[in-house]
């Protein structure tokens, strides 16, 4: 009998060109190379002068999501890009993946979409896979079981070139996540909660696998969710067990195996689970039925609460360290400590990113919004993460109820994610957004950022301050 | 890239905990197509006023931080995004070494690439080091890559540790793609003996 072996493991072995030795890194195959416009021209530069070729472009996608606008087509059914520096990336991108032969989803391309939302949605993104992106949340794509992570633009370079990564094996922690869910409460508020317990750091070194039955009972979205926000808890990547959930969610999918060759495949794929005895070097634990929904009040993703618990006071820090980090972002926020965010004004609502930008977010956001009207003085922008979640939402009227309430209802892309495209939140105002990070300026220089769950946030929206989104449950 | 064998320089104390990517470089720094000019991004937040002067409060725009080649901060350094733009501006701004109780691993694997020297030190050296550069705000280190040791300004050798591969790479001034090219053979030989689960070309 072999060893018993964890589903990262197994992973991770399957995928080694050569193992690791004192000396040197393992080199590691990469199955799947996803590109966008910022984190990739360097790389391309750096081939050039190498006279080197991109050994599999028939393994690597392009998308444009970071720098795009979202602003509405035009009446030629284009969305013009009025940002010079934006325009030259864009550029950039089309012809790197013209010369090498990477097929691209460019702007207006009916794929088009957030990296992390158009691996899944087109089926590229299978069990047991290696997949990388010069993008950390990357880690969204462990969900299905694949070993997905963010790299740098040095180790783009790499892959392009040789499809291959230098890697140290990083260590296993187990996160189990038992109970179920009670009604709003959502996946976004599973991750949240877990890095408020564990911290930013806690996560460094390792790869999370999520188990346990609330996540057994969560749809590949919400799975998805949770994976996305793994580096938010210091791991490059999560990964769930493949399971029924995962195998019909692929089929039918445009790059998913067909017929006989799909069998197959969800054969191999059952094979991927941590067999009964594997040892993880690390656990991790949560009670999903404790949880409420949660929010960010802090500069980190760390920093967050159930929504009816009070800021933090700095005196019931434990250690001087911390009380001077909490001091350092009740000030950026503008917060006081002991008192609720219940209630607490915001001035935009942000519903997106791709963490919350797939098809069930926006349904889930939209049940607030039917019938009712976005607060006077807030502005929600919505943002469907791909073209495919815009036209299947549209196809389900959800544009209308967004529109009809009052908010933007916007092209896909990162969008207010993360202040580089023209959605920004303006200086020293407070947004609610189901992004995942709350950095300062984040969302633009002097942002103030609350994380939340979409139904939080669309909760927030029609009410103009924060609000726990059960007491408009009925 | 530049071979290193010790880093002697003068030290800046930016005493601040998970010091965020977007930090180092705001997104809007991002646009660029190369990596010339990121230095004038680098912690743009909280080295401007909102006005856009200097503000000087900030611990790198003080007089005696000038010409500082070694960043020292607090743990979990580098947490957030994957850009490598951190380390390139961080590089671009003169900065050869970063230490910090810890660091998070993109951050680590970026620098080690472009040779922004990432060294872990203990909880408790950081703090003594904050509480020395109080006292002494020109204060001077000197990091030896070699026996990987850390001289503090009272003499003190504090060991630190770094992988043997990256160590020997930045030692020597070799890029990781020359040895990764080198691996060609093996790479073939994986290709010819596995399935290709998706082919993006259709
Ligand atoms: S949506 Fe935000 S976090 Fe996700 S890839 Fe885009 S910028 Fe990064």
């Amino acid at each position: 009998m072999s060893k018993p072996r964890t589903l990262f493991e197994k992973v991770w072995d399957a995928h080694l060109v050569r193992p690791e030795t004192p000396e040197t890194p393992a080199v590691l195959y990469i199955d799947l190379h996803l590109i966008h416009e910022v984190t990739s021209p360097q790389a391309f530069t750096e081939l050039r002068q190498r006279g080197l070729r991109v050994r599999r472009p028939d393994k690597t996608l392009g998308t444009m999501d970071h720098s795009t606008p979202t602003t509405p087509r035009n009446h030629l059914g284009i969305i013009p890009v009025i940002d010079p520096m934006a325009i030259s990336q864009l550029e950039q991108l089309r012809k790197n993946c013209a010369e090498f032969g990477i097929p691209l989803f460019e702007l207006g391309d009916e794929n088009q979409g957030i990296v992390h939302v158009i691996g899944p949605e087109q089926g590229l993104t299978q069990p047991g896979m290696t997949i990388v992106c010069g993008d950390s949340h990357t880690s969204t794509h462990g969900a299905f079981g694949a070993l997905a992570f963010g790299i740098g633009t040095s180790e783009v370079g790499h892959v392009l070139a040789t499809q291959c990564l230098l890697q140290r094996k990083p260590k296993t922690c187990a996160v189990r996540i038992d109970g179920r869910l009670g009604p709003g409460v959502t996946a976004k508020d599973i991750i949240l909660a877990l890095i408020a317990k564990y911290g930013v750091g806690g996560g460094t070194g390792y790869v999370f696998e999520y188990m346990g039955e609330a996540i057994r009972s969560l749809s590949m979205e919400e799975r998805m969710t949770i994976c996305n926000m793994s580096i938010e808890g210091g791991a490059r990547a999560g990964m769930v067990a493949p399971d029924d959930t995962t195998f019909e969610y692929i089929a039918g999918r445009p790059f998913a195996p067909k017929g006989a060759d799909f069998e197959a495949a969800v054969a191999r794929w059952r094979t991927l689970p941590t067999d009964e005895g594997a040892v993880f070097d690390h656990e991790l634990t949560l009670s999903a039925s404790e949880l409420k929904p949660m929010i960010t009040y802090g500069t980190n993703p760390g920093m967050g609460i159930p929504i009816d618990a009070p800021v933090p006071r700095p005196e019931d820090m434990p250690d001087a360290r911390s009380r001077a980090a909490l001091d350092k972002a009740l000030a950026y926020m503008g917060l006081e400590p002991g008192k609720p965010l219940l209630g607490h004004p915001v001035d935009v609502v942000f519903i997106g990113s791709c963490t919350n930008s797939r098809l069930s977010d926006l349904r889930q956001a939209a049940q607030f919004f039917r019938g009712r009207k976005v607060a006077p003085g807030v502005r929600v922008m919505v943002v469907p993460g791909s073209q495919q979640v815009k036209r299947a939402a549209e196809a389900e009227g959800l544009d209308r109820i967004f529109k009809e309430a009052g908010a933007e209802w916007r092209e896909a892309g990162c969008s207010a994610c993360l202040g580089m495209n023209d959605d920004k939140v303006p200086p020293g105002k407070y947004a609610v957004s189901t992004s995942n990070r709350n950095f300062e300026g984040r969302q633009g220089p002097g942002a103030r950022t609350m994380l939340a769950s979409p139904l939080t946030a669309a909760a927030t929206a029609v009410t103009g301050v924060v609000t726990d989104p059960r007491t408009l449950m009925n | 890239m530049e071979p290193i064998s010790t880093i002697t320089g003068k030290a800046v104390v930016l005493p601040v905990e998970n010091i965020d990517t977007d930090q180092i470089i705001p997104a809007r720094f991002l646009k660029v197509t190369d990596k010339s000019g990121l230095a004038a991004g680098l912690f743009e937040a909280w080295r401007y006023l909102p006005d856009g002067t200097p503000n000087p409060d900030f611990p790198l725009n003080r007089p005696e931080a000038a010409g500082a080649t070694i960043l020292i901060s607090g743990r979990n350094f580098g947490c957030g995004s994957s850009r490598e733009h951190a380390p390139w501006a961080l590089q671009d701004y003169g900065f050869r070494a970063v230490l910090a109780p810890s660091f998070a691993d993109i951050f680590r694997s970026n620098a080690l690439k472009i040779g922004l020297l990432p060294v872990t030190i203990e909880q408790a050296i950081y703090d003594e080091l904050v509480a020395m550069y109080a006292n002494d705000p020109q204060m001077a280190l000197t990091i030896d890559l070699a026996a990987q040791t850390v001289t503090l300004p009272d003499g003190r050798q504090v060991g630190f540790p770094i992988d043997a591969f990256s160590k020997y790479c930045l030692l020597h001034g070799v890029d990781q793609l020359g040895f990764l090219l080198n691996q060609a053979d093996a790479i073939a030989a994986y290709e010819a003996s596995h399935p290709q689960p998706v082919k993006t070309t259709g």
